[in-house]
């Protein structure tokens, strides 16, 4: 049996912890002080809830696709559907819940790191909706990748910085948000956005991400009297999937599938299968599996998709896998693609790149699943922000990127 | 072309790391037990400073920018100029706590190929060349993690090595690393920054060495002023300890140094350092040149010296 985790140090088994400078260590305390101050807090809880339905939209469908599980021939498919929320993705749910954390801290600016731009465009969105100074540190290649979230961001009164150190992706917009948050540390908040780095983080996003599995499971009870076998989620920092994966934890018939990407394929150096390929370090202020050399040197991830282009992942995920309570396998860009156009078709849904990992490894197993098994996807956004991506793809042969 | 030996292969490759300890260096390969009973050279070095007044001179490098040869070649025109400790970057492919500068040094030490072992290779050669200031390696944790820390701490000691600044590693953290560190006499440098407050008071009680005052908020690289606060924040460090106290993070000239040389027993000067490398890596490169260079970071550090 699995634990409470984080322990009192932030630590997941071996996993998590804060390994920051000393500059941002008071920062942290305070920070994860007023966060378990405020989630005990009726009116802070009663204020996000009524931002999550009445701004967002929530809660969102957990929609029978009928034509997919058609097209499978096996499982009933289930789509949790994130996309349909304000903003296109659970970014949002997180964005909210740190975003009313600092209006209560008596901060008026915030930053936050981007990799496909979802976490960028929440937390812009928050903070025009919150009346807050933002800047979104986004790396040049992501920027790139992503015109038309950058363009949101600024459209919604967010600075958005590009990022030239390291790979110019989302591992370097990290490190650039929190060497900013260094030096301006007094004034500012920073909205991480995904379920990584420092503790309480990890813990925070976690807690504003749970309500992606809280409403699963009840619709799931609502719909089918019981729970799901196999839920399928994509990680990349792993927000969305450990938001779905966490109130099922307790429930061992359920079996969890974290899906990363593998790129070209995890026999080649292109790809960003950190669980399947990486090795424990610390990385971005916590210790968790990592892609690196021998000698702790980070190395560049690569996937198509942005969120997923990533070398490390959260700690709860490490230790999920560690503890065997959760798998993680690898899903190439060519196989997301595919699944991609798969649910196109079949549903009319035109998933985030980082979505159609979850599907494409659905694809995979449901077939094999008989049809009394019930599968649930992550649906973690929409694929509107990706389109250009894929024309590029589809342009180079299947090179793109 | 990268190697592809594991940490133990590349030891066993070079046997000069085994042994070749000069006679002068003064953590040679003893048992850790009779290292742990020998004053740290780093305490020495603040104690002989402190008959005089001085201040230490703390100038900073990343080892391998822009290669090995020219590192060594630098440690020894820094010594010359009147550095007396010496802080030995190693670089990490995610310096979270530099800014530009050393984030590029960085770039080019790996492209190098420059690990934790060749940093401490440096050392010994450096030590095989003469030089007498004590060495204190400054890396971020992941990599000393990643060697394997009974290996690092052996190699670290034996290679003489005084003290240790692992600037992403808290004092919450550190209990494991300061145990070891303990055992072979090498010192863990604590950091106290600005914001610290009431975390000064344990952070100081497990010190060792110097204590290392983060002059301001943020990252590594110079900057033209200081905050209002930083004479109390350094005084009040001063007070709370026995231990010699050095500012780092900024500082780049000598008025500079000169201001809080007034405040504490150390100054640190790193980005400064090694952005004049940098402007001059055309120079070091050209055999022609190099000589002038080496001259010219001689001279930028000598000036720094009060």
């Amino acid at each position: 049996m699995i634990g409470q985790v984080p322990d009192a140090k932030g630590r997941y088994g071996e996993f998590g912890g804060r390994f920051v400078p000393e500059t941002l260590m008071n920062a942290l305390i305070e920070l994860e002080e007023s966060y378990l101050k405020f989630s005990a807090d009726a009116d802070f809880n009663a204020e996000l809830n009524d931002l999550l339905k009445q701004y967002s939209g929530r809660e969102t469908p957990l929609y029978y696709a009928k034509r997919l599980t058609e097209h499978f021939g096996g499982a009933k498919v289930y789509l949790k559907r994130e996309d349909l929320n304000h903003t296109g993705a659970h970014k949002i749910n997180n964005a909210l819940g740190q975003g009313l954390l600092a209006v209560r801290m008596g901060k008026k600016k915030v930053i936050a790191e981007t990799g496909a731009g979802q976490h960028g465009v929440a937390t812009a969105t928050v903070a025009a909706l919150l009346g807050l100074e933002c800047k979104v540190f986004m790396g040049e290649e992501d920027m790139h990748r992503q015109q038309l979230n950058v363009f949101r961001m600024r459209l919604l009164g967010a600075e958005v910085v590009p990022v030239v150190s390291g790979t110019k992706t989302l591992k370097d917009a990290g490190n650039e948000a929190l060497r900013y948050w260094v030096s301006h540390v007094q004034d500012t908040f920073y909205i991480l956005g995904s379920a990584v780095g420092p503790h309480p983080y990890p813990l925070i996003v976690r807690n504003f991400q749970r309500v992606i599995g809280d409403e699963t499971r009840r619709q799931i009870l609502e719909t089918e009297g019981r729970l799901p076998d196999t839920i399928v989620a994509a990680v990349g920092g792993g927000s969305n999937a450990i938001g779905m994966f966490y109130p099922f934890v307790g429930d061992a018939d359920v079996d969890f599938i974290g899906v990363e990407a593998a790129g070209k394929g995890i026999d080649t150096p292109l790809h960003a299968a950190t669980m399947s390929l990486g090795t424990k370090g610390v990385f971005q202020g916590s210790m968790s599996y990592l892609l690196q050399d021998e000698y702790g040197q980070v190395q560049p991830a690569h996937s198509i998709s942005a969120g997923l282009d990533y070398p490390g992942v959260g700690p709860e995920h490490s230790y999920l896998k560690d503890v065997g309570r959760a798998k993680y396998v690898p899903i190439t860009d060519e196989e997301a693609i595919t699944a991609l156009k798969l649910l196109c078709r079949t549903e009319g849904i035109i998933p985030a790149l980082e979505s159609a990992h979850a599907v494409a490894h659905a694809a995979k197993i449901a077939p094999e699943m008989g049809a009394d098994r019930i599968l649930v996807i992550c649906l973690s956004g929409r694929g509107d922000k990706d389109v250009e991506s894929i024309m590029a793809y589809e342009k180079e042969g299947g090179d793109a990127q | 072309m990268k190697p592809n030996f594991s940490m133990t292969q590349r030891l066993l490759m070079n046997p000069a790391a085994e042994g070749g300890l000069s006679a002068g260096t003064p953590q040679g390969g003893d048992s850790p037990a009779a290292a742990a009973k020998r004053p740290n050279l780093i305490e020495e070095t603040f104690r002989k400073l402190g008959e005089t007044g001085g201040t230490a001179l703390i100038p900073f490098l990343t080892v391998g920018d822009p290669d090995l040869d020219t590192t060594l070649d630098i440690i020894e025109q820094l010594e010359q100029a009147g550095a007396d400790v010496l802080e030995l970057g190693v670089p990490y492919s995610d310096p979270l706590a530099d800014g530009p500068v050393i984030q590029r040094a960085s770039a080019r030490a790996l492209e190098q190929l420059i690990t934790v072992r060749t940093c401490l290779d440096v050392a010994r050669r450096a030590r095989e060349r003469g030089v007498k200031m004590p060495f204190v390696l400054f890396t971020y944790y992941n990599p000393i993690l990643q060697t394997g820390l009974d290996l690092f701490f052996e190699e670290a000691a034996r290679n003489g090595i005084s003290g240790l600044i692992i600037p992403d590693l808290p004092y919450e953290e550190s209990e494991d690393m300061l145990q070891r560190a303990d055992r072979v006499n090498i010192a863990l440098i604590p950091l106290v920054a600005p914001t610290s407050s009431e975390r000064i008071e344990k952070i100081l009680r497990s010190g060792r060495g110097f204590v290392y005052c983060v002059s301001s908020l943020g990252v590594t690289g110079e900057r033209a002023s200081f905050h209002d606060g930083v004479d109390a924040f350094i005084r009040d460090v001063k007070s709370r300890t026995d231990l010699p106290v050095a500012v780092g993070f900024g500082i780049s000239g000598r008025d500079q140094v000169q201001r809080f040389s007034e405040l504490c027993d150390g100054v640190v000067v790193g980005s400064a350092i090694v952005r004049t490398i940098e402007t001059l890596i055309p120079d070091l490169m050209n055999a022609d040149k190099r000589e002038d260079a080496l001259l010219q970071i001689r001279k930028f550090v000598a000036e720094l010296k009060v």
